[in-house]
């Protein structure tokens, strides 16, 4: 058993912390979603966090927790300086200008000689243990369920839903975007430090527009209503590829069919609290008439 | 209490607003009547902070409003319904009513994420207080349903219901009873003196005449961006103006 344990750990270990990783990267795009904002900065963001704890713990003797908290805190503070100017955009125009700001990031990570240019940086320390993924999105599911029952998240919520009607109900409107773009970042950042340090390279082409997609992807196929949803979307996309393996070539064509199956059926992601209540209801409602017409009978 | 001077709004070439004075009395129901295009709802946007005026001043209590931010005016204590419902429709009524209260909800950070005592207690507060403003316009009894699921003259209940919520000292209802039937306008009509005299000052926008003339004390009325009378119901009712601009002129060959 223990020695089946070890093999299966030695081949799937990184799809596990990807599972994680990819996590805490659907939940920072949610919360940016729950604001009403569709920002595609969340790669550059995860790259910002990756190359920063990465040279830290490359070049200093500091310990892991350090680094890890300079890849949260360098994406703030991008964050705060890229978010003033670019929040007052809405819409297809701001995920517009956070897409140019990935590719922006990417372009200054190509050409820099700190950040190893075009060949990246090689051998990362290998410092990532399973539980510190547990424990980091762990922490991120729980801060997030307790602002959401908070005036923060009901701020958020409002803005979503009408900002002018919010803005009048004395919501700091600008404010709170920020809020969410910062605390995006944060956890993208994060999600982009652990990551590094267990895939031992990085480069810029990690942290691109596909991954930008990517992320959006995972989120949006498991649902933004609430935070399963994210979670069971980065689960399920990330195993996905590895469970069609049999498919060999064809793979990311299945890939891409599901996703399109999902969004054209399922338009609020695969975990949908009120589209699920109401199929139980219905069932329950069947069976009930059913039982009814069979005593009739 | 409020206080208009000599308000001005163009857009582009176009002057929606000229000249426009007018002073609302604390706990009075004040009415502004025009017809349609006339620029009423502009000037609630300009109240409100959603606009900014090309000329004039705005004064509330004697603090300028022309350059405070729209959440800061709410903060001041004035709150507005809209022409067009806007409530949050995905969220529960309870939930309305409870963003309305953003601001007098005093935790922090700690209290949030520790779920402190402090923080449980100011939300069970607000809670209550949404429920009593929800009793107030009498739909208590789908506190937890969808807002979505309101009729239209619900909605406009809800509406109110959120706006009191900040606890303003001033009403501004753009247009309360547009598109109710005449049982609904009657009921709202009782809700608003209801609120009038728990001591709330109101400004209202209307097209309904019986409802503005019954409601209000003073009434302004606007053409063409300018005042064109101010007075009492009788004033309005027997000014000739007001009958030109609602009815048309007299042709003289008819005379």
């Amino acid at each position: 058993m223990l020695e089946w344990w070890d093999g299966f750990w030695a081949i799937y270990s990184t799809v596990i912390f990807s599972i994680g990783i990819n996590a805490m990267l659907a939940l920072s795009i949610y919360l940016t979603l729950s604001c009403g904002l569709l920002s595609l900065a969340n790669a550059a963001f995860m790259g910002i966090g990756a190359y920063a704890a990465s040279m830290i713990s490359m070049q200093t003797a500091l310990p892991f927790p350090v680094a890890l908290l300079a890849a949260a805190v360098l994406p703030a503070l991008v964050a705060l300086v890229i978010g003033i100017p670019t929040l007052r955009l809405s819409g297809v125009y701001l995920a517009m200008a956070t897409l140019g700001f990935g590719e922006v990031v990417r372009v200054v990570v190509l050409n820099l000689d700190i950040t190893g240019g075009p060949m990246g940086l090689n051998g990362i320390p290998l410092k990532t243990e399973w539980w510190h993924i547990v424990l980091l999105l762990g922490a991120t599911l729980y801060a997030l369920a307790r602002l959401r029952r908070s005036k923060i998240g009901r701020a958020f919520e409002a803005i979503k839903q009408d900002e002018t009607a919010a803005r009048l109900m004395g919501v700091n409107v600008s404010a709170y975007k920020l809020l969410a773009f910062v605390l995006g970042a944060v956890i993208a950042g994060v999600a982009g430090g652990l990551n590094a340090h267990y895939t031992f390279t990085i480069g810029p082409g990690n942290y691109a527009f596909e991954n930008a997609v990517d992320i959006l992807t995972m989120a949006v196929f498991g649902g933004t209503s609430n935070l399963i949803g994210p979670v069971i979307g980065s689960t399920v996309l990330t195993l996905l590829p590895e469970l069609m393996r049999y498919l060999k070539d064809f793979r990311l064509a299945a890939n891409g069919l599901i996703l399109i199956l999902v969004v054209l059926y399922l338009p609020k992601g695969i975990w949908d609290p009120v589209r699920i209540r109401a199929f139980w209801q219905r069932r329950a409602l069947k069976k009930n008439m059913a039982s009814k017409i069979g005593k009739a009978g | 209490m409020l206080q208009l001077t000599a308000i001005s709004k163009n857009f582009g070439g176009l002057h929606v607003l000229q000249d426009v004075s007018f002073n609302v009395a604390q706990g009075s129901i004040f009415g502004l009547i025009g017809p349609n295009g006339a620029g009423k709802t502009t000037i609630i946007n300009l109240i409100t902070g959603l606009l900014r005026p090309s000329n004039g001043d705005i004064r509330f209590n004697g603090q300028d409003l022309t350059s405070v931010q729209p959440h800061q005016i709410t903060k001041l204590g004035i709150a507005r319904t809209f022409q067009n419902i806007r409530i949050f429709k995905e969220m529960s009524l309870l939930e309305n009513v409870v963003v309305g209260m953003h601001d007098h909800l005093n935790y922090g950070v700690a209290g949030i994420l520790l779920n402190l005592g402090s923080f449980k207690a100011a939300e069970a507060r607000a809670r209550e207080r949404a429920m009593e403003l929800l009793s107030w316009v009498r739909l208590d009894h789908k506190a937890q349903m969808l807002a979505d699921n309101l009729s239209y003259g619900e909605q406009r209940k809800l509406e109110f219901a959120r706006a009191l919520a900040t606890e303003p000292k001033l009403l501004l209802l753009d247009e309360p009873v547009a598109g109710m039937n005449p049982a609904e306008k009657t009921e709202l009509m009782a809700e608003i003196v209801n609120i009038k005299q728990r001591g709330f000052t109101i400004f209202m926008i209307e097209h309904d005449m019986r409802f503005v003339m019954e409601l209000c004390e003073k009434i302004a009325v606007l053409n063409f961006g300018k005042i064109i009378a101010e007075g009492s119901p009788a004033e309005i009712r027997s000014n000739p103006d007001v009958i030109e601009a609602y009815l048309g002129k007299e042709d003289e060959a008819w005379a």
